[in-house]
């Protein structure tokens, strides 16, 4: 069972990570134009 | 003619840059984001520009002196798409701050569901072999998680119970709060007597559902204010304004009093003033109703709204005084509005009777197993799988899941909502008042006999009306399919339009100006304009025509039972013929907004719901009135703002939808309702006599849940 010690906070430590990355995409506006983002991604960018 | 616009009021200034937001039409595919960026940002002195494709709108930084707002609508005008200024509403930015902190609650909840589950489950299926220490442990591991995530998550619940407390009220969420709160404590109870469950799963399963329904209903409402903002931003006035010898163009919102305004033929006035010179005809349709149009002078009072029809008018806005139509308008809105807000949610009404039905139960239960023998702590337990079984989750959600359902059903086809219970308030209706002018009839005047004429004389005559600003030829001009004007056409004030077509003269105007004998038998309402040229002639009647589908949506009405009366501004003899050619009986003209809200309270006090469907200044007030109101988008935006309900388009039958999509959501909310009720009966005396754990007690809520959310997707096919 001592295996549990540290692989049970791995595991939460992922899930946090993955809370703290969705919580930071809704900062980031992320959510703000979702249709958008869907079509943004068709168009060419110019390599500059 | 190239003049001035200031659009100061609308730019922002943040650390040096200038910035505006625009509502963009013609937004429709992928390569539309790249042209309007990209163009923008190949001006110089523009920072920053981004298009919000789901919106339809425009965030432009620059740099203030190299450019200015005018420019960046021009160029956008030359890559092709027109621009509106936008004003975001404070309202607004509220809106999305709340959808924010909704999702994130949703995710802090969903994480700590997922989390805890895992720990329950190992738990749960480990019981027999699992040493005390390690369920210990995960309960204490859940207990950390579930304890700072409930304590965030659970806001939304906490503040409104604890709201409707402070009010010595009961809503929905006081009994979930209470359920939550009353879980949590009792786990940690259980966790620290090393006892062998706790039910940290049930409450945060319970929240991350719960949550789920409430950031779906406002992402939906979100949703159809923006549309809502972007189309009133559309429909924007702008006014012509002194200064000093200049005019100036300057939206409408920043007119203050005693400006002084220039309205030309064909404005639209946008603001209540006294005419200081200038004589001419203005249409006051969509403030009183009244088609016919009045002659004014100078001195005459003039309301904002009021089209000018032939000559221009220097107009001095008046200071937002006593007596004025807005005034008016606005102090029966007041009482109008003070009645109606009495209305008591179904959700509500529910919950006060729900609530102190639950409470009792498992105060009884706890009683009760005590008094039978039972420990204080396998009484509480019970009490506890009770208050979680019959914790109103399906039935905090049976109603706003069909709502939001029945809410994006409508939303596709032209109806936007504007409060939450108009869907409730539909549903119960049985009379549905129409005003007349611009609710019936288009609110803007068509030629009548378009189809009497010949099409490809009509044709010109429409692409020879695209040069004129006159509100008769801007009427001909809608009957154009190629909307080209012909080149060197030349307008002479007060006469007509004329230019030359394959080598010969035409005329559009007046029959004296196209030297045509005018054989007009004027009906009321109606006006007419002519067309000659190469010898041939055509008389061209306008005027107020109904909605395409009206007679067919009215019947349709009427055969769902509904009673259909016609309240009209108008003069009697303008809203017979309507009547008439809809088969309505019972119909008034000549009223005021007073008489209007009259006739509806005598309909009130007959015990009778009332849907007004109504457009102009003189129906806010009967909007308000009424059980429930939907207006066109057209509407005057006092009007609109009042309204319940908005509807887009030309057609009439939004309306029907409206009243029929309500009818079958509410079928389903109270079908749903009876689920939920049904569920309980079974599973309440199960979770009574002791059977029911609370975890199973969870699984049980999640599956009703589940059930009737499923129920409410059928929301859809009713439209």
């Amino acid at each position: 069972m001592n295996v549990l010690i540290y692989l049970v906070p791995i595991a939460l430590a992922l899930g946090l990570t993955g809370l703290a990355a969705f919580l930071w995409s809704l900062r980031d506006g992320q959510y703000d134009d979702v249709e958008g983002a869907a079509l943004r991604m068709l168009g060419d960018d110019d390599i500059t | 003619m190239a003049e001035a616009l200031d659009l100061s009021i609308f730019v922002k200034r943040e650390g040096g840059n200038a910035h505006i937001d625009l509502a963009v039409e013609g937004v429709g595919c992928a390569a539309c984001i790249r042209k309007i960026e990209g163009g923008l940002k190949q001006l110089p002195g523009v920072v920053e520009a981004r298009l919000n494709f789901t919106n339809r709108r425009l965030a432009v930084d620059w740099r203030e002196d190299e450019l200015a707002a005018v420019d960046v609508i021009a160029a956008l005008e030359d890559i092709g798409y027109r621009a509106h200024p936008f004003e975001p509403e404070r309202a607004e930015a509220d809106d999305a701050r709340q959808m924010r902190f909704l999702v994130k609650c949703l995710a802090v909840a969903g994480f700590a569901a997922m989390n805890i589950m895992l720990l329950s489950v190992s738990v749960w299926s480990g019981t027999a072999d699992m040493p005390q220490e390690t369920r210990d442990f995960f309960h204490w591991l859940s207990a950390l998680i579930a304890l700072p995530a409930a304590a965030y998550a659970g806001q939304p619940f906490f503040k409104s119970a604890w709201g409707a407390l402070r009010a010595r009220a009961v809503n929905m969420d006081v009994p979930i709060s209470l359920g939550v709160i009353l879980a949590l404590g009792m786990s940690l109870v259980e966790t620290a007597t090393h006892s062998r469950h706790a039910y940290f799963d049930s409450a945060t399963m319970l929240l991350f559902f719960l949550l789920c329904g409430r950031a779906l209903d406002h992402a939906m409402r979100r949703k159809t204010r923006a549309v809502a903002a972007n189309l009133a931003a559309l429909k924007a006035e702008f006014a012509h304004r002194f200064e000093g010898a200049e005019v100036v163009r300057v939206p409408a919102a920043a007119l203050k009093a005693s400006d002084r305004l220039l309205v030309r033929p064909g404005d639209r006035v946008p603001a209540d003033g006294v005419v200081l010179n200038g004589s001419s005809e203005v249409d006051e349709s969509l403030v009183t109703g009244e088609t016919a149009r009045h002659a004014v002078t100078t001195g005459a009072t003039i309301h904002a709204g009021a089209v000018n029809f032939s000559g221009s008018l220097t107009v001095r806005v008046t200071a937002a005084g006593t007596g004025t139509m807005i005034d008016e308008v606005e102090r029966l809105l007041e009482k109008a509005v003070a009645a109606k807000s009495a209305y008591v949610r179904l959700a509500d009404r529910a919950a006060r009777m729900y609530a102190p039905v639950v409470h009792v139960t498992a105060a009884l239960t706890v009683i009760g197993w005590l008094l039978a023998g039972a420990s204080v702590h396998d009484s509480i337990v019970t009490a506890i799988a009770v208050l979680i079984i019959t914790c109103p989750c399906a039935l905090a959600l049976a109603i706003p899941t069909v709502q939001v359902v029945a809410s994006g059903a409508l939303f596709r086809t032209g109806v936007m909502l504007n409060s939450g219970d108009t869907i409730e308030r539909l549903a119960e209706i049985d009379t549905v008042i129409f005003d007349k002018t611009g609710t019936l009839t288009l609110p803007e005047p068509r030629v009548d006999n378009a189809t009497d004429l010949d099409a490809a004389l009509l044709q010109r005559a429409a692409r020879l009306a695209l040069s004129s600003r006159h509100p008769l030829a801007t009427a001909v001009a809608r009957e154009a399919r190629e909307r080209v004007p012909f080149e060197g056409a030349t307008e002479e004030p007060g006469q007509g339009v004329r230019a030359t077509i394959d080598g010969t003269e035409a005329r559009l105007g007046s029959a004296a100006f196209c030297g045509i004998a005018n054989i007009a038998a004027l009906t009321p309402g109606a006006s007419t304009i002519f067309f000659g040229h190469a010898g041939e002639h055509a008389m061209l009647v306008v005027r107020q025509t109904l909605r395409p589908d009206a007679a067919e949506t009215v019947a349709a009405l009427r055969t769902r039972g509904l009673a259909i009366t016609i309240l009209s501004g108008d003069r009697e003899a303008a809203v017979a013929p309507v009547a008439v050619q809809l088969g309505v009986k019972d119909w008034h003209g000549g009223l005021n907004p007073a008489q209007k809200i009259a006739a509806i309270e005598a309909l009130k006090a007959q015990g009778r719901r009332v849907l007004m469907v109504g457009d102009g200044l003189n129906d806010a007030p009967a909007l308000a009135a009424a059980h429930v109101s939907i207006s066109p988008i057209s509407a005057a935006d006092i009007t609109q703002a009042q309204a319940d309900a908005t509807f887009l388009g030309d057609r009439l039958h939004p309306v029907y939808s409206a009243v029929a999509v309500s009818c079958e959501a509410r079928r389903l909310m109270r079908q749903n309702l009876w689920l939920a009720v049904i569920y309980n009966v079974i599973a309440v005396p199960i979770a009574i006599a002791g059977f029911v754990t609370p975890l199973i007690a969870a699984a049980a809520m999640s599956g009703s849940s589940v059930l009737v959310t499923l129920n409410a997707l059928r929301a859809r096919r009713a439209s």
